[in-house]
């Protein structure tokens, strides 16, 4: 034949030998470039079991074969398959040695049957089931998680602890101090959106300076815990989740429970602690900076002078409105805390499992936060707060 | 049985009648052996034959789904009182070390006996530097475990385990990921600690260099049937005079087997 300079070439010929039995030619080059190249076969190959059919025979003749890799063992297995299930007498004589070696190996172990995952082909009364079930197991974890955490929390204001002051302060420090750029940041350009559309919005009533109530209260009241609840759910929160679980992962975890060390009072409750305890100062200074972006645009866009801007921002806004922002920050810290950690200690042993984990952290704890800050202005509304 | 009876007993592992489940999933039942203080007992099984099952069974993380534990006396189970005073006679070297990843090797060690023990700071110190010669990491006390190898992470996590002196201590693979001459190391390190103190071990491997190196007994779990089918010693079991399904035998050879296979090959080279 020669040197060709197209390598990609396949013979195939598929025909009946004297007798009746089918013969199938294999020739030249069957990798898997020239396969894909060349994909006559493949329509062979799907009509040779009934052509064949279940009296039939099949042999092959590969005298000619060049090279071939694992592309048409596959092809082949898989025909030879329908074949067999056809009933079809086949003479595997005229495979290269190589092909039938790697059947051999192959067929050497049979097919798992109902091993490994359970309910994968369940019907859907019985995936419900599952599920129903998941949900409750879910809820009463979630509860003996809760309660844990309570009794150990209890037991740290007594004084009774053995958590490390070590910890506490690492928390603390994490979710305090290095959270106040990102905090005055968005803090910062919140007042200014809202500072915006309040004087371009009350300009037309001239009533410029009404832009201060609007700032002030809605930042203390609402906007200032819900932001500041937002980015701590996403920094500290996805944080708790993914350094628990990437510990359970790393099976220490079990390490601090085969000594007698809960992880609860060891990890949680000095997260839980030092979150809940620096929300509120967090929110205390977003109020102090949306306020003052507030003045900005105020005094910088419209006529309002600085002194009136002042007197206004301290008429409007009460000590109730700046507490009930605070006592929002505090339940959202806990929220954000309680989120993160569970989902930690709930993750899964895998790499992957950890980015659920941390997933699942953010979205339970923004939903959380949403949901109960339209709790608060429900009932605050009724008690007249 | 009176206490004193109990502390008697040469057996300080009774397992009866354990059966061992995850859901409906059987993995193991009808297992039956003792441990016998102050040896060395190798759980051993092909891969996935649920001997970490078992492992985290004796160590009171996963409970039996019928039969019974018994340890130093005590019945393992949820009583959560009960698995305090155990754990703290008990530990534990995990697979991968599972140190503790945000503190320094000295805190590793030191945080049980902060957490379990009235000893002082400096008294502390002390035992915690000893214990880290012990395994030969001494001036290694400041760095983290991320900044150790694999051998290393053992080591550190063999003197974390042996922290609160305990009487029984227990091992997972022990030489998975480690090349031959820290395997080696770290068995003798184990058998060392057995000589000196009278620790009572519990490894599951299946490296079989290991097994014939530290093991006094061996306990063979079997996948097909379920449970246990051989408790002797594993040189015994090889050559025979232990009495053994041939299994067993086979397990035990086919190391020894492809090691002469392997000399041979390079003899013929």
């Amino acid at each position: 034949m020669g040197k060709q300079t197209q390598v990609q070439h396949l013979e195939v010929r598929f025909e009946r030998s004297g007798e009746g039995a089918f013969v199938l030619t294999l020739a030249g080059e069957w990798t898997r470039a020239a396969m894909r190249a060349n994909d006559e076969w493949q329509a062979l190959f799907q009509r040779i079991p009934n052509s064949v059919g279940a009296a039939g025979g099949l042999g092959f003749d590969c005298r000619a074969l060049n090279r071939w890799d694992m592309r048409l063992v596959a092809a082949l297995a898989g025909m030879l398959k329908s074949c067999n299930d056809l009933g079809c007498e086949l003479d595997l004589s005229g495979l290269p040695e190589g092909i039938r070696g790697l059947f051999d190996l192959a067929a050497a172990v049979p097919e798992a049957e109902g091993r490994g995952s359970e309910g994968g082909r369940d019907g859907w009364m019985e995936n419900l089931g599952h599920h129903a079930i998941a949900v409750v197991q879910g809820f009463w974890n979630y509860n003996a998680f809760l309660g844990e955490l309570i009794l150990e929390l209890l037991a740290t204001m007594r004084g009774k602890t053995s958590m490390r002051a070590r910890d506490f302060w690492l928390a603390i420090q994490n979710a305090g101090p290095m959270a106040v750029p990102i905090t005055s940041l968005l803090a910062f350009l919140t007042g200014l959106i809202i500072a915006y559309i309040g004087v371009l919005q009350l300009h037309k009533l001239a009533a410029d300076i009404f832009v201060a109530d609007l700032v002030g209260l809605v930042m203390t009241r609402e906007l200032a815990a819900v932001m500041t609840g937002v980015i701590m759910a996403g920094r500290t929160g996805a944080a708790y989740a993914a350094q628990i679980g990437s510990m359970r992962v790393n099976d220490e975890i079990d390490a601090l429970k085969s000594f007698g060390i809960s992880p609860v009072r060891f990890l949680v409750v000095p997260k839980v602690l030092a979150l809940v305890l620096m929300m509120p100062l967090l929110v205390a200074l977003a109020n102090v900076v949306s306020i003052f972006a507030g003045m900005l645009v105020a005094v910088g866009i419209s006529d309002v002078t600085l002194p009136q801007y002042h007197f206004q921002i301290v008429n409007a806004v009460g000590m109730n409105d700046v507490l009930v922002g605070l006592f929002k920050s505090l339940v959202f810290g806990f929220i954000i805390a309680l989120a993160g950690c569970y989902r930690g200690l709930r993750c899964g042993r895998d790499a992957a499992a950890v980015g659920q984990a941390t997933t699942s952290a953010v979205v339970t704890a923004i939903t959380w936060i949403v949901i109960v800050d339209a709790i608060f202005a429900v009932s605050l509304n009724i008690l007249g707060i | 049985m009176t206490t004193a009876a109990k502390e008697s007993d040469n057996r300080v592992i009774k397992v009866r009648d354990l059966e061992m489940r995850y859901g409906s999933y059987l993995v193991m039942s009808e297992l039956n052996f003792d441990v016998i203080r102050g040896e060395i007992k190798v759980i051993m099984g092909g891969s996935g034959c649920g001997k970490s099952t078992l492992l985290r069974h004796l160590i009171g993380m996963e409970f039996p789904a019928r039969g019974s534990i018994e340890m130093l006396g005590q019945m393992v189970s949820a009583d959560e009182s009960v698995l305090t005073d155990l754990r703290h006679r008990f530990g534990v070297l995990y697979q991968g070390g599972a140190l503790w990843s945000s503190m320094t090797l000295t805190e590793n060690v030191a945080l049980p006996m902060e957490t379990f023990t009235r000893m002082g700071r400096k008294e502390i110190a002390e035992v915690v530097a000893f214990k880290l010669a012990l395994v030969g990491l001494s001036g290694f006390g400041d760095r983290y475990p991320a900044e150790l190898s694999g051998g290393m992470r053992k080591r550190a996590g063999l003197a974390r385990a042996i922290a609160l002196d305990p009487e029984i201590l227990f091992v997972d693979e022990p030489s998975a990921g480690l090349d031959p001459l820290s395997a080696r190391r770290l068995d003798e390190l184990i058998l060392a600690l057995r000589d000196s103190m009278k620790t009572t071990v519990v490894i599951v491997t299946h490296e079989l260099d290991s097994i014939f190196t530290i093991a006094d007994t061996a306990l063979f779990l079997d996948a097909e049937s379920k449970t246990a089918i051989a408790d002797a010693n594993p040189n015994e079991l090889r050559d025979g005079k232990a009495d053994a399904p041939e299994r067993v035998r086979t397990f035990l050879r086919r190391g020894a087997a492809s090691q002469s296979l392997a000399k041979s090959g390079v003899s013929k080279l």
